[in-house]
């Protein structure tokens, strides 16, 4: 497998504060990896370097080849790479399926300064995307609610749908079980993963929920202090006494333990 | 429209000549919809309008051009160029500061025009005649000539406009007003999609301007005036952006009751538009368009 991405030596500071210092990491296609940490540990961050949000002070990151450190975010999101976020960003005022459909004839859309003008957003193409992305996530039976009036773990799989939409190959996302009920957020784990692997789509979760880690990523790097301090299985990164320590607490044992099972 | 074109038969030369001012100024309507939708509404659209009058009127006196087709693109052309460049200054802008900024620019110019005796300061001046591809028409003839024609041109930017709002750019309105950040993030550059918007409101309201010019025969630097400009935006509330007909409809219908108000009482009929604006915005919230939606309800809940 060839590694879709790959980060060298990747630093951000801020004037005199370091927010993100020797990260080097490379992820092959279409593994599951999960980040973790505390607070201001540098994982956003890092996903804002990725997605050209940032620009970073040093290092590089080459996305299935290609330099893409420093590009407008407009352009890597153009090359494959999408992202969804912590609090839902969808379209209240449109329904599910005029959300997916825009988002699908984005990513669709021809070339040059005109580009947007001269793609239709209803054409064939893009409501077919559209409706697979609806059945992908299945969230079928909201499909002409409007956005505004849809619960809080429905919002969550439309902001995701909506990213996938665009045929990132690369997808980030940025906590995604965030305001979600404890009962709720395996089934929408379940939900969002089997969608993602049945696109091949690569993921970088962050997660604060260790249960959901241990269950859901192949591989965990885990933030402390702008750096990755443990990088690994999901099993041996959460059994890593430091990360025990300074991230997750020793309480973690039986969860990393399922984790084997899995 | 083919009823509206029709009708010009049977109506008095009066209503003829209002109307064709009326579906003009539908134009500049047409492109405060366009701005409306994504949630940004211009004082100054009256910029536009007045660029395309003056262009009209000085290309005319200028280089002796009579042909209104011609005169009319150039009009469209300038405006929307005029546009084009302030785009980049008001595509940074939202809300009220969009808005402000729209209407300080229309009162430079309307400052300017003031100030310029060669072009009749606050006078103005006159039109010439204008010729339809070397048909040269006076008097009734004339007035229906420039009303097919505003209806043509209508037609077609309904057509165009349409066309518009299926597309990505078009469909975007929404979307940006509601969550500009995911738009950004789905890979769209939001000044540049607004920017095209002011670009497109330009070029209709120098349409209408230069139709508006050569129907009345004169113009004056009160076309920039941000009377001319609350009087659109007036016009877009009453209409609502539901429906591009709209537009026209309401144009039409905030003439006739302008005109009417001023003739039954010409003390009061600035009063009277605002009573019609206020009912408007408490009883018709979503514009005319709404009562088509309405009825459409209706129909379908029986």
């Amino acid at each position: 497998m060839t590694d879709i991405l790959a980060v060298r030596d990747l630093e951000k500071t801020f004037g005199s504060l370091v927010a993100a210092r020797d990260i080097t990491v490379s992820v092959p296609a279409q593994q599951t990896v999960g980040v973790i940490g505390a607070n201001g540990a540098g994982k956003t961050t890092f996903i804002n370097m990725i997605t050209g949000h940032l620009t970073p002070t040093k290092g590089s990151i080459r996305f299935e080849g290609n330099d893409i450190t420093g590009k407008p975010s407009r352009e890597i999101t153009r090359l494959g790479i999408s992202r969804s976020f912590q609090v839902a960003q969808i379209f209240p005022s449109l329904t599910v399926f005029e959300n997916m459909c825009i988002a699908a004839a984005i990513a669709q859309r021809k070339g040059g300064v005109f580009g947007n003008i001269a793609t239709p957003v209803q054409s064939a193409a893009a409501t077919a995307e559209a409706q697979a992305a609806i059945e992908l996530f299945q969230i079928g039976r909201y499909r002409d609610m409007p956005a505004s009036s849809l619960p809080q773990g429905v919002r969550k799989l439309l902001d995701i749908g909506m990213a996938v939409a665009g045929s990132p190959r690369l997808l980030l996302l940025d906590d995604p079980t965030s305001g979600i009920s404890i009962e709720e957020k395996f089934d929408l784990m379940n939900v969002v993963m089997a969608a993602l692997k049945a696109r091949r789509i690569t993921v970088l979760f962050v997660e604060h929920d260790m249960e959901i880690v241990a269950r859901f990523a192949d591989r965990v790097l885990a933030f402390y202090d702008g750096t990755v301090i443990a990088d690994g299985s999901a099993h041996e990164t959460l059994d890593n006494p430091k990360v025990q320590e300074l991230i997750s607490g020793v309480r973690l044992k039986p969860a990393a333990g399922k984790a084997g099972h899995a | 429209m083919l009823m509206a074109a029709a009708a010009a038969f049977v109506l008095p030369d009066w209503i003829i000549s209002l109307a064709t001012i009326a579906f003009a100024n539908g134009l500049v309507v047409l492109g405060l919809i366009v701005l409306w939708r994504a949630g940004l509404v211009s004082f100054g659209q009256a910029l536009y309008y007045c660029i395309g009058a003056y262009a009209v009127a000085l290309i005319g006196r200028a280089t002796g051009v009579t042909d209104a087709l011609i005169l009319m693109l150039i009009g469209g052309v300038c405006a929307g160029l005029v546009a084009f460049v302030v785009g980049f200054l008001l595509a940074r802008y939202r809300e009220i500061f969009f808005a402000m900024l729209s209407l300080a620019l229309s009162m430079i110019l309307y400052g300017v025009l003031v100030k310029a005796e060669s072009l009749g300061s606050t006078d103005g001046f006159s039109v010439a005649t204008p010729t339809f591809l070397g048909y040269a028409p006076h008097r009734e003839a004339l007035g229906l000539a420039l009303y097919w024609l505003t209806l043509a041109v209508d037609a077609a930017a309904a057509v165009a406009i349409a066309a518009y709002f299926r597309s990505v750019a078009g469909a975007l309105a929404a979307p940006i007003r509601d969550n500009e950040i995911r738009v950004e993030f789905l890979g769209v550059s939001v000044n540049g999609v607004i920017h095209a918007k002011v670009a497109i409101a330009g070029i209709l309201g120098g349409l209408g301007g230069a139709l508006a010019a050569l129907s009345i025969g004169h113009v004056d630097p009160n076309m920039s005036y941000w009377t001319t400009s609350g009087g659109f935006v007036f016009v877009t509330i009453l209409a609502g952006s539901g429906y591009i007909a709209a537009a026209f409809v309401g144009s039409l219908v905030f003439e006739a009751v302008r005109s009417f108000a001023f003739d039954f009482f010409p003390q009061f009929w600035q009063l009277t538009l605002g009573t019609v604006l206020l009912l408007t915005i408490l009883f018709l919230p979503d514009g005319l368009g709404s009562l088509v939606t309405r009825l459409k309800r209706r129909r379908l809940a029986p």
